[in-house]
């Protein structure tokens, strides 16, 4: 309508189901669909570990970004490195493999994060539960802490308190194991990790050694 | 509705304005910082920043201390808020940060909607709040907000000074990450400790920190394979998002549409990056973008997307979107590929930077295989223009009927030149002023996109206007309810002086709202109807600016022409249709292709 002196008929045109219509189709990924194989992405299990900056609020930032992207978050832990500037997040998330992704990219993009990785499967990770049962057993109790190379904290005539350290199926089987005497309280850090062997957790840390250990 | 004369307020304004003392840039020099405040405004000098919007109050009095011997100007805004939308739309225009002032507490809150506004938009500004003395911080002291907590997670970056010494770098730091990679808002919280505090320190030049590395350049053979795929595209499609716009690089895509001749369509904070008046430009698509644009993205085998984060109102359901291409996404953060559409083809990289990368790879493409491209893609654009022919963006109009606001927007357009800025608060008048405006340059479209904001176009006039050029004309269309939200700034724009005109598309109701009620709510009208409606043109006559009524289509030129004739803030309550509704549309979570063109296709 560019005169502005005739009167139109409004919006005209084919209507849907008049239209071509396109044959492909896309996952709620937005991954287009491979008809032969039809794949969707399912949900695994990994660690995430990011270096950061030691700067206030830094831990607020990177938790409330998991949270309010609606990431399944199973841990978070942090704690300070060799470098008393920088502090290591270990994240265990369960999600499907873009959500890992975008949970890695969402990490990096935070001003504060130095680096970011996932490790492989093969990683070295580790989680220290401190659990307290009842102690009216208290050579079976002891039986169980030995056998998960665990170690007794407090013992009382009432309550006995044991840590166990391991990867996470040997905590949660540990934890299986102590439910016989009855579990008062129990307190689980979550899990932290490195990398395995001579690889590198995150890749700055590499450019860091380097630079502080060249000759 | 006073005719031809200027209001009193306006009169007043132009005497006073040969008497306006102003600060050289020599003084400037010559004056020592001695206190973080001081810092804080040699910072915002020295980061090129001319205007400030801002509200006064006990923990920012320190700085607008300071400012009062600075080379700026400060626009007192009415509400915070306001101050928010005019800064982002200042940054918009100018394409450098606006800044915006609060104080602590009920200030800092209030700019809370401005600040998500601009984070939605990736829009570059800078907002300084006031903070209580940093050792009441936490004790929940007179006015106290935890601002960096409430505003974390709609910022791009956000700060706590420190302390007097380190604040000035803060601020300039502050301003170089809003304007550099992926632009965004930022904060910087001052403890009136800190602004009072004393310091000698200059500022130093702001600099984002080491941490922060944007790429520029994307990987050459992730660019050689995407060109190699949009090369043997057979319906090739240029998605353009705001992205082109805030990385600057319109130009770099006009050349490389043209050149190749690909078909281009925009998002809703892209429009205008492309002249839609050009054969290749099939404008907007998404909810309700035009059906050519829908059907293009809809049947395309190749999308080369720009600068774009795939919001939902442009998907649609993603399980529909452009299912049969293969997408080459081009984005300066990293974070946005595949987060919504899984890109077949990331290129990471500044988007003038990879358009230009495409280019050159696309021309030893083309060399290899010249027949290939270019009549291959002609078949293509016909089909495009041919969606154009079938779909066209046109509406039922009676003469004698009543006021269509279609009609009102395309004869605004008419009567204004090419660069005109228009701005708009949200809803059906928002949609209407989108569809029916042929936007042919960049920057000359403000609205409020992803959070969708209802109250943005007044405020956002206002920074418009103080970014423009002097002889560039800023007109705002609003809605009722979106003009009742924020129209106090009407003071703000007498008081300055401003030259803009609001035309209030007056449907007697939240129009956006009744649409979808009829549409999807069986017609049961909850809140949507506004019984009684003020008289917009004599509030105008109140705030001290001109107002006019426009009730028929006989009634339109001539009022459109008397208002722009007005030189200081106009508002044109037009009567609208309030039956009209917005079409196309898809609804949402549909698919594009299958946009309805009226109410009975839903
Ligand atoms: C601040 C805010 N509150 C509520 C909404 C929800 N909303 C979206 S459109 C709309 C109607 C807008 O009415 P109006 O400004 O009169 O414009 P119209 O649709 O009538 O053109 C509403 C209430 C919103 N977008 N923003």
């Amino acid at each position: 309508m560019s005169d502005g002196e005739t009167t139109a008929e409004g919006l005209q045109g084919p209507a849907p189901e008049e239209r071509p219509q396109p044959s492909g189709r896309r996952t709620s990924h937005g991954v287009r669909i491979d008809p032969e194989t039809e794949a969707a992405h399912e949900p695994r299990r990994t660690v995430l570990s990011a270096l950061v900056q030691n700067e206030p609020g830094v831990l607020a930032k990177i938790s409330g970004l998991v949270s309010r992207r609606q990431f399944n978050i199973e841990s978070l832990t942090v704690g300070t490195t060799t470098n008393p500037e920088t502090s290591r997040v270990t994240v265990v998330i369960e999600e499907p493999e873009p959500g890992i992704r975008q949970v890695e990219k969402q990490l990096a993009k935070v001003v504060n994060v130095i680096s970011v990785r996932e490790l492989g499967g093969d990683a070295v990770r580790r989680e220290l539960v401190v659990l307290k049962v009842h102690g009216e057993e208290p050579d079976k109790v002891n039986a169980i802490t030995d056998m998960y190379g665990g170690e007794t904290l407090d013992a009382g005539p009432r309550t006995i308190t044991v840590q166990i350290t391991g990867d996470e199926q040997k905590i949660d089987d540990a934890i299986d194991a102590f439910r016989q005497f009855g579990i008062r309280e129990l307190a689980r850090t979550g899990q932290t990790a490195l990398a395995r062997g001579e690889e590198w957790t995150t890749h700055a840390e590499e450019e860091r050694y380097e630079r502080i250990h060249e000759p | 509705m006073s005719e031809g004369q200027p209001t009193q307020r306006a009169e007043e304004a132009e005497a006073a304005e040969p008497t306006e003392v102003t600060t050289g840039a020599d003084e400037t020099a010559e004056r020592p910082v001695t206190t973080g405040a001081e810092s804080v405004a040699r910072a915002l000098e020295r980061a090129g920043v001319e205007h400030l919007f801002g509200v006064q109050g006990g923990a920012i009095m320190p700085v607008y201390d300071a400012l009062y011997d600075a080379d700026l100007t400060h626009v007192t805004m009415a509400h915070e808020q306001g101050a928010a939308h005019a800064a982002d739309a200042f940054g918009i225009v100018a394409g450098e940060p606006g800044v915006c002032l609060a104080t602590s507490g009920p200030g800092a809150t209030n700019l809370v909607t401005g600040l998500a506004d601009a984070s939605m938009d990736s829009d570059p500004m800078v907002a300084l709040t006031g903070q209580v003395p940093s050792d009441m911080v936490g004790s929940d002291a007179f006015q106290e907000t935890d601002t960096t907590g409430v505003t974390s997670p709609i910022t791009k970056e956000n700060y706590f000074a420190g302390d007097a010494d380190t604040v000035g770098d803060t601020v300039g730091e502050a301003f170089a990450l809003a304007r550099e990679g992926r632009q965004g808002p930022t904060l910087v919280d001052l403890p009136k400790d800190v602004t009072k505090g004393a310091t000698e320190r200059e500022p130093e030049a702001g600099e984002t920190p080491e941490t922060y590395d944007p790429p520029e350049r994307a990987d050459s053979e992730a660019v050689e394979t995407a060109a190699g795929v949009l090369a043997r595209a057979e319906k090739p499609v240029i998605l353009a998002g705001g992205g082109v716009l805030k990385g600057e690089a319109c130009e770099e895509l006009r050349e490389f549409a043209t050149e190749y001749g690909i078909p281009v369509v925009t998002t809703m904070p892209a429009v205008g990056v492309f002249p839609e008046d050009h054969d290749l430009a099939l404008e907007m698509a998404g909810m309700h973008g035009t059906g050519y644009a829908n059907m293009a993205i809809t049947h395309c085998d190749v999308m080369f997307a720009v600068g774009t984060r795939f919001d939902d109102r442009l998907t649609g359901g993603v399980e529909t979107f452009a299912p049969e291409a293969e997408i080459v996404h081009a984005d300066i953060d990293a974070a946005e590929i595949s987060k919504n559409v899984h890109a077949d083809h990331p290129l990471l990289g500044d988007a003038g930077t990879v358009i230009e990368q495409m280019g050159e790879a696309m021309a030893d493409e083309r060399a290899a295989d010249m027949a290939a491209t270019g009549e291959r893609f002609q078949d293509w654009v016909e089909q495009c223009q041919q969606w154009k022919t079938d779909y066209p963006m046109d509406y039922a109009m009676d003469e004698e009927g009543p006021l269509k606001p279609q009609f009102v927007v395309e004869s605004v357009d008419r009567a204004t030149a090419d660069d005109t800025i228009v701005t708009t608060g949200v809803g059906q008048h928002q949609m209407w002023a989108v569809q029916y405006w042929t936007y042919t340059e960049p920057r000359t479209w403000v609205s409020s996109h992803g959070l969708g904001t209802m109250g943005y176009g007044l405020p956002s006039a206002i920074g418009a206007r103080l970014a423009a050029d002097d002889d560039q004309s800023v007109v705002c269309f609003d809605g009722d309810g979106s003009f009742l939200m924020t129209l106090q700034e009407l003071a703000v724009a007498v008081r300055e002086d401003l030259d803009i005109t609001v035309f209030v598309l007056n449907n007697e109701g939240i129009g956006m709202v009744r649409q979808w009620q009829d549409s999807f709510h069986g017609g049961r009208r909850m809140a949507s109807e506004y019984p009684w409606m003020p008289d917009f043109a004599t509030l105008a006559e109140a705030f001290g600016a001109r107002g006019f009524r426009m009730e028929s289509h006989d009634d339109v030129e001539g009022t459109i022409e008397a208002a722009l004739a007005h030189d200081g803030p106009s508002v044109v309550d037009a009567h609208i249709d309030p039956t009209e509704n917005v079409y196309p549309m898809v609804p949402s979570g549909g698919a594009n292709g299958q946009f309805v063109l009226e109410e009975d296709q839903l």
